[in-house]
């Protein structure tokens, strides 16, 4: 890092779905984040980035969450996190204000500042200093929202091609959605179903032992599918990798030793 | 055509378990698009022509009532008609009208949408006329009985032996299940209604002000035959496809192309400026262009505007992948896909379609793929919002969302539920971590297991590693660098 300049003062935008599912997400971040010289804090009044209630037509609530988002991370030279999907979110804000309501003008800053973590690594920092160990083959599935909105594409590729000994296998139709779509999987399950099946066979297709991604809805979404189906293939997010901390099982896996499970 | 917009979920459901749809489906996911991006990575200026296209589009919808005028004053100089239609029964009317003048007994029709928007060949059959679909797609949906599925592909949703089946059965002839041999069997059918038609009916891709001409591209020429050889020919088209000038249209028909089937420059690109002049050898005696606006005029100034830009290339339900699942008929209305969820609502009703702005993911591919860049997913959102607004979306949802909101806005109260989730989920993972099926019936259950929470929340666990060291790791990471 720069000696001159003083670090970067980042705020973790944690996600929902990271704070419930998968805490060790956050962690992996975090320790990116303050390896690449960053000063890590996590608001602890953020709750969600309002993307529910925005893609459902409810444009009123999304508007007092997204207050709450912005008053949590006033202040903040960047705010970072785990996903492309709520970042991209995050960027929308603007739009759910009117040019006199004094939120207008703080939702464009945030929408400044807001980054995705590849993104914010490779594209802010030119990071790529990533102390890891990761034996094998990994797919990688990118996440429309980080791809199409944020541009995420070759960020988490340069970082994973740092890794000694792994080994990126591209699967087909890597950039065609998985049929998660928040609230879409619960409300066209049949449809949802169809699209992460395709996407399951094209990870298999490819005989790579991990899939990765950026998003931990599509992770999830994809994880419970190779798990119903029997597929050996772990699922992870990128930065658990990035990170070194795939020691934790990964997502929808038992503990290796299920003796030590309570 | 019957309106099944309503009845979304059971049809995608039956086109799900169709192995003859999912296999023409299959051949369409591997066709278009991969024609496309050939297409389109041999044309290093293609952006900057998607720009130049969609404001082009934009300046027009600003001087619509302008350019719309001198396409009129041109259509007329050019001893042509313009027929102005409000709605689908204007139309209908007025195209009857020519008919009955003339006394036809049968029309050949070109492949036109729009005809299908306003019913066209119901009414005409009710009234007497027999229309003849010349497009091989909807000549073979005609003999089905059936309507199209796709925009620029009617027949997408057929196999090979769909038609081998009904051109035996409507032809008498054995069957066959070679291409080219149907095709010869269509063409040889065709002909003779081809002559024998006493008006041609076609649909416009873009409608030239300058010169007061209308287009047809197809790619099987039997757009020409239907505009040249009947005594009549009725363009039906609405007002969105005006452009100013002919440079304009060949702007636009390199973006068409591309955009749909990956070609260069479709196979026919064939004018009509009027009827057929003293010294001409052919062509009709009447030229006539109805204008259809059908709430498109509406749409101006609304946060729908940008769709007025839409040159039906079909780009947004090739790529779509909810398209790719269920096909085109699942959606229940004329025009399916993205473009079809954001114009149905508008044409039939939000009550009775909204299920089609529901049923995407908003991935963003249809708008990455947009020749003219129309904000798809967007403006489908704007369709959601409308719905909220009426109370329409299901009242299950409703209270989800909104309790879910309730928790979002309280970051105490929010803290609270998360840690509860965590914790449950996480029992009912179990020792496997998890979760096979979920109370109620649940969608996500049903088809795959739902990962169980790894324990604990994030913020707890922050405040947690906070409280007790000065720098934050987590309590899993034995090696932490």
């Amino acid at each position: 890092m720069t000696l001159t300049n003083p670090p970067h003062r980042v705020g973790l935008f944690v996600t929902c779905l990271v704070d419930m599912f998968r805490p060790s997400i956050g962690f992996a971040t975090v320790k990116l984040l303050e390896q690449a010289g960053c000063i890590v804090e996590v608001p602890d009044t953020q709750t969600c980035c309002g993307q529910p209630s925005f893609n459902s037509g409810d444009r009123s609530s999304t508007a007092e969450i997204a207050k709450n988002v912005i008053d949590a991370f006033d202040g903040f030279e960047y705010i970072v996190g785990p996903s492309g999907s709520c970042i991209g979110m995050l960027r929308q804000y603007p739009e759910l204000f009117s040019d006199n309501d004094p939120y207008k003008a703080r939702a464009e800053t945030l929408a400044t500042r807001a980054y995705e973590i590849t993104s914010f690594l490779t594209d802010i920092l030119s990071f790529d200093q990533i102390i890891a160990d990761y034996q094998g083959s990994i797919t990688y599935h990118d996440s429309c929202a980080g791809l199409r909105e944020l541009g995420v594409k070759n960020q988490p590729r340069q970082l994973l091609g740092k890794i000694d000994n792994l080994d990126i296998k591209e699967m087909n139709e890597a950039e065609t959605c998985c049929g998660f779509g928040g609230t879409f999987c619960i409300k066209y399950p049949d449809i949802s179903n169809r699209m992460v099946s395709n996407k399951s066979s094209n990870a298999e297709d490819t005989g790579a032992k991990t899939l990765l991604g950026g998003d931990l809805g599509c992770l999830l979404n994809m994880a419970g599918k190779l798990k119903r189906e029997g597929s050996t293939i772990e699922v992870r997010h990128v930065v658990e990798v990035l990170a070194n901390m795939t020691q934790a099982p990964a997502i929808g896996e038992a503990q290796y030793d299920l003796a030590n499970e309570l | 055509m019957q309106i099944n917009s309503p009845d979304f979920k059971n049809s995608s459901k039956k086109a799900l378990d169709n192995p003859g749809l999912q296999k023409a489906l299959g051949n369409l996911r591997n066709g278009f698009p991969v024609k496309r991006a050939n297409a389109v990575q041999r044309m290093p200026e293609f952006e900057l022509l998607r720009n130049e296209g969609r404001d082009i589009k934009n300046h027009v919808i600003a001087n619509l009532d302008f350019y719309l005028e001198e396409f009129e004053t041109n259509v007329t100089k050019n001893g042509g008609n313009v027929h102005w239609a409000c709605d689908a029964e204007d139309a209908r009317k007025a195209i009857l009208d020519i008919c009955q003048k003339a006394n036809a007994k049968t029309v050949t029709k070109g492949k036109s949408m729009v005809s299908e928007e306003i019913n066209l060949n119901e009414y005409l059959e009710s009234n007497g006329v027999q229309p003849v679909e010349t497009d091989l797609g909807e000549y073979i949906l005609q003999l089905r009985e059936d309507h199209p599925s796709h925009i620029i592909a009617p027949a997408i949703h057929l196999n090979l032996d769909d038609v081998s089946s009904i051109f035996s059965e409507k032809h008498g002839t054995p069957h066959t299940s070679d291409p080219a041999a149907l095709m010869q069997e269509a063409r040889e059918v065709l002909r003779d209604k081809f002559v024998a038609a006493d008006v041609g009916i076609t649909g416009a891709n873009f409608c030239v002000a300058e010169t007061g001409s209308t287009i047809i591209v197809t790619n099987e020429g039997n757009g020409d035959l239907t505009q040249t050889l009947p005594r009549v020919h009725i363009v039906i088209t609405t007002i969105d496809k005006v452009v100013p000038t002919l440079e304009d249209m060949s702007l636009f028909l390199r973006l068409l192309a591309r955009s749909a089937t990956g070609q260069e420059f479709t196979v026919y690109n064939t004018l009509s400026t009027g009827p057929r002049r003293e010294n001409d050898a052919d062509g009709p005696e009447e030229y006539h262009v109805v204008l259809l606006d059908n709430g498109r005029s509406e749409m101006i100034g609304t946060q729908f505007q940008d769709m007025l830009r839409c040159i039906r290339c079909s780009a947004c339900m090739n790529h779509c992948p909810v398209y790719g699942a269920v096909g085109g008929h699942a959606y229940g209305w004329v025009y399916p896909g993205p473009m079809g969820s954001v114009l149905t609502p508008k044409l039939i009703g939000i009550e009775k379609s909204g299920h089609l702005p529901n049923a995407s993911t908003f991935c963003g591919k249809c708008e990455s793929v947009c020749p003219v860049h129309i904000p798809l997913p967007k403006m489908m959102r704007h369709w959601r919002e409308k719905e909220f607004e009426k109370h329409l979306s299901p009242k299950g949802f409703r209270f989800g969302i909104g309790t879910w909101a309730y928790f979002a806005k309280r970051p105490a109260l929010y803290r609270w539920l998360a840690r509860a989730s965590a914790f449950s989920l996480k029992l009912m993972g179990g020792k496997s971590r998890r979760i096979r099926s979920l109370p109620l019936k649940n969608g996500w259950t049903a088809w795959r297991d739902l990962p169980a929470p790894e324990g604990g929340t994030f913020m707890d666990q922050w405040k947690k590693n906070q409280s007790t060291e000065t720098s934050p790791s987590h309590p899993d990471n034995k090696c932490r660098s």
